[in-house]
């Protein structure tokens, strides 16, 4: 073992507090697996913000349709590498298809990915995009036209009969798609839930405190991407839809709070063994990420200014600034309920007496550069998706293959079939 | 981005890296290997069989008690261990260790593992006329008969045995560490150098053999007792007949297989 | 009804991941990679497989009979030979090779007989630090055969507490008669003929002078060290390192 390592570790025992088991000393699920829930709860969530217009029928956010669908799959992609490279063998990750253990929760992460993102996300994209993609076949050249041809699986047929089929099949999916994504991250929750080693994680209800906080996340960030993204095409914002969404977001925050403040007594009125240990890990570790980041600056101070965003009657630019700082504060809070419960569950020693240290590395490769890249990484490939596939629906006769796909940020060069 | 081409990429990818070879040079390994252990009926039994001429892993149920009261904390088991099974000589990886308890008058307990030495390792309060009982208590893998660490295991690398060991497949072993975080007994650890889950297998190489694992072959005291559980005529047999026996963490309900005699309380 | 031409297309990409996908499964992978039945007894196979470190007290009785048959038979009976000779399978398969160490220094035996609050009442155990601090455990305890030493037990009847503090000094090992010559009508009426005591420096000296011939007495310069005093108003003989 190298020197270095030891140090680090003889560094980490100096910060031991009380007892932990010698094997404790390390924290071994790093950052990447708190960015892992945390990209997957914006998938659950961006997805069933957009099957709200497709089942529910609200026509107010109708605009952000795509978007959410386009996320949902950006974030999705990126998901499992967290775990990848988390992982002491990546280069063995394969075993996990091979010989899934049945009784894991974490082996069927492989099953309910590959169910999600190929039956669900992918499917309901292609119908919902089929029709613009031929249409931009027809208009495009060279390669950009067998781009969207082998995009569009070569299908040539928009008449109204197939497009009405397109919009049933788009609302089965979507039925099936709503628990599926209910499983995604609900079935993530489940991996910490069901750790009877461990009282923070041990609970039913973390799987429905993911979900609900998964979907706050994911409304927020839409929201955010709808409001960066009109701003950078220069697009007016449609307040109706921007209204509808954040009064979702209201009610999701309020059924998550409630949630979690309802963990949050039954732990403390139970008072079990690990209660006391909770607490201290609570005061101390925990102090900045829990109690100010996540409950405060992450819920109460949204909610806060949700609440008067709603109450007292404001213009349109002040409503804006208003939802656009909330879902800003939101996202730093859901991050932080990722940590708490990751990063928490491993500060105390399962012997209930002592708490550990965590040293967040930020070079290697679960460290924090890692962690930035995989946060970023979706957002690059949402820029690419967004250049490619167009995030409205197209005129019926698109003549002019540039008008359609907009450049969405002026970094982002034009076009290559716009000149020719 | 549509199904075809997540399709070509990942077949690209399986192809990629030579990955497909590495698969086949492996599977090889594996036939051969099954070959030796007993041709056509492959198994626990048959490739042990093999190994031993005797040894019939169906026929034992393994286990390990300890006596607290024997125990006199001089870490021969601990040090034993380490040599036997090759484990990092760093006071951070360990397939056995000691904690020492005290217990003061007003009730409050002072734990430490006396295998780790760090800062805040205090002194421990010796002859003071305040503490009510001290004693070691040795720790180890527990081989769960109804094992946390081998339900969460995604890959299904570690598994119990048909005697009742739980062991780890170093060769399939992703390193995910979700048995880690399942084990209530903070008794698995990630190897440094190989990456992938470690912990006490109750020196299964040395049990095949007919010998004892090495803690219980150097302790001074006999404060450990390996033994078969299925006859009649085991050590272990006869010290749970002879005592009253505590498990750790009962209401986990993970059914360990260490037992112990005397155990206090305050002991997690 | 007519399958619409998109679900037709669709319907063949699907029908080729889902061919390949079993295919691969139940066809291409052998079963060797995806049996957990051959993976665990290969498991099984390579963990038998790994080499003995400690060979075992019976097979250290092979060959050392004698000194195994004193250790069974004396307060060490349940220790096995490698608790403190180490690890000796490479020695155990060939004599030459790998012979084991024998701990011979002080620092040795307190690892478990050396005071400890949390062991156990009745576990003999002493203070290393007062406990005959100079020499080494073997001087006295032969580890094979264990037995508080016995060396002045005649006198031991009537003057117990000498006995007992001389015992676990660093003057164990002498004799009583060394420094008091005893008449043997001491033992019928004590109190008639008392035994002689040493007399002046030169008695001490005879060890602890420089150049005499005891090793492991500690030496100082009769001519320097302690003036005029005589040695014993400062050092009591019986426990020589406790400074009396």
């Amino acid at each position: 073992m190298n020197a270095e390592r030891v140090r680090d570790l003889y560094e980490l025992l100096d910060q031991v507090t009380g007892y932990i088991y010698p094997n404790e000393i390390e924290i071994r699920w790093s950052i990447l697996i708190v960015v892992y829930p945390y990209l997957t709860g914006l998938v659950a969530g961006a997805f069933i913000l957009a099957s709200l217009v497709k089942v529910f029928k609200v026509k107010e956010v109708e605009p952000t349709y795509r978007l959410s669908l386009l996320t949902a799959l950006a974030f999705l992609l990126v998901a499992p590498l967290p775990l990848l490279f988390h992982l002491g063998r990546p280069e063995r990750s394969f075993e996990i298809f091979l010989t899934p253990n049945p009784r894991s929760a974490m082996a069927m992460f492989g099953f309910v990915y590959a169910w999600y993102l190929m039956a669900v996300l992918l499917l309901e994209i292609w119908f919902e995009f089929r029709r613009d993609l031929v249409l931009l076949a027809r208009a495009s050249r060279g390669l950009l036209k067998w781009v969207y041809r082998v995009l569009s699986l070569f299908s040539t047929d928009i008449s109204e009969a197939a497009l009405v089929f397109d919009r049933r099949a788009i609302r089965a999916i979507t039925i099936i798609g709503i628990p599926s994504a209910f499983l995604l991250h609900g079935y993530v929750g489940f991996i910490f839930g069901s750790v009877k080693a461990n009282p923070w994680w041990s609970s039913v209800l973390m799987p429905i405190v993911f979900l609900m906080s998964a979907i706050v996340s994911g409304i927020a960030l839409v929201i955010f991407l709808y409001m960066v993204l009109t701003a950078i095409r220069d697009h007016p914002i449609d307040m109706r839809c921007l209204d509808t969404m954040v009064s979702y977001l209201f009610y999701a925050i309020i059924v998550d709070f409630s949630l979690e403040a309802l963990d949050f007594i039954q732990r403390l009125y139970e008072s079990e063994e690990s209660v006391k240990i909770l607490g201290t890990l609570i005061t101390s570790k925990l102090f900045l990420s829990l109690l100010v980041l996540q409950i405060l600056l992450g819920m109460l101070v949204p909610l806060g200014i949700l609440v008067i965003a709603r109450v007292w009657t404001f213009n349109d630019d002040m409503r804006k600034l208003l939802y656009f700082a909330s879902v800003i504060l939101i996202q730093v809070g859901i991050f932080s309920t990722r940590w708490n419960v990751v990063i928490g569950g491993q500060l105390f020693s399962k012997s209930l007496r002592g708490l550990m240290a965590y040293k967040m590395e930020v070079v290697s490769i679960e460290g924090l550069l890692a962690a930035l890249v995989l946060l970023v990484l979706p957002f690059i490939i949402l820029a690419v998706m967004i250049r490619v596939l167009p995030t409205e629906p197209l005129e019926d006769r698109v003549t002019v293959p540039s008008k359609a796909p907009a450049p969405e940020s002026p970094e982002i060069l034009p076009l290559p079939t716009s000149g020719s | 981005m549509n199904k075809r081409e997540f399709l070509k990429s990942l077949l690209l990818l399986l192809h990629a890296g030579g990955f497909v070879g590495a698969l086949a040079r492996w599977a090889g390994a594996k036939e051969t290997g099954g070959k030796e252990g007993e041709g056509k009926a492959p198994g626990g039994a048959d490739a042990k069989g093999e190994a031993n001429g005797k040894h019939d892993p169906a026929r034992h149920w393994y286990g390990m008690g300890i006596e607290i009261d024997k125990c006199i904390g001089c870490s021969r088991c601990v040090d034993a261990c380490k040599v036997e099974n090759a484990v990092p000589p760093e006071p951070f990886f360990f397939n056995t260790w000691l904690e020492r308890y005290v217990i003061a008058k007003d009730g409050e307990a002072v734990v430490e593992s006396i295998n780790v030495k760090g800062k805040s390792s205090r002194e421990m309060r010796q002859d003071d006329g305040e503490v009510i009982r001290s004693f070691f208590v040795p720790k180890l893998c527990n081989q769960c008969a109804n094992p946390p660490c081998v339900q969460v295991c995604p890959v299904g690398a570690t598994f119990s045995t048909k005697d009742g060991v739980v062991l780890v497949d170093a060769n399939r072993c992703i390193g995910c560490g979700y048995c880690i975080q399942a084990c209530p007994y903070g008794a698995r650890y990630l190897r440094p150098e190989s990456r992938i889950a470690q912990k006490c297998f109750f020196c299964y190489h040395r049990v095949a053999q007919g010998l004892l694992p090495a803690c219980v072959e150097v302790c001074p005291t006999q404060a450990r007792i390996f033994g078969d559980l299925r006859s009649k005529a085991s050590r272990l047999v006869r010290f749970t007949r002879m005592n009253k026996i505590h498990v750790l963490k009962p209401s986990l309900n993970t059914e360990p297989k260490v037992y112990y005699a005397q155990l206090d309380g305050e002991v997690r | 009804m007519k399958i619409p031409e998109q679900v037709r297309r669709l319907g063949l990409v699907i029908g080729i991941i889902v061919v390949g996908v079993l295919g691969t499964r139940f066809f291409l992978i052998p079963r060797s990679l995806i049996s957990d039945e051959l993976h665990q007894a290969s498991t099984v196979q390579r963990e038998v497989a790994k080499p003995v470190k400690f060979a075992g007290s019976s097979t250290c009785e092979g060959c050392h009979e004698e000194v195994s048959g004193r250790v069974r038979k004396g307060y060490h009976k349940n220790l096995m030979c490698e608790g403190c000779h180490g690890a000796a399978a490479r020695h155990a398969e060939d004599p030459g090779q790998g012979k084991p160490f024998a701990p011979r220094d002080r620092k040795f035996c307190p690892v478990c007989h050396s005071y400890d609050a949390s062991r156990p009442t009745g576990f003999p155990q002493i203070n290393p630090t007062a406990h005959n601090p100079v020499k080494p455990c073997i001087t006295c305890h032969n580890p094979h055969d264990p037995v508080p030493p016995k060396t002045i037990e005649a006198c031991s009847a009537c003057h117990p507490q000498i006995q007992r503090t001389t015992a676990v000094s660093s003057h164990a090992l002498l004799k009583c008669t060394t420094c008091h010559v005893v008449p043997a009508q001491h033992k019928k009426t004590p109190r008639s003929a008392l035994p002689s005591k040493p007399e002046g420096r030169e008695f001490c000296g005879t060890c602890h002078a420089k150049g005499a011939t005891e090793r492991d007495a500690p030496k100082v310069d009769l001519s320097t060290h302690g003036g005029r005093f005589l040695c014993w108003q400062c050092h009591y003989p019986h426990l020589p390192e406790g400074r009396g």
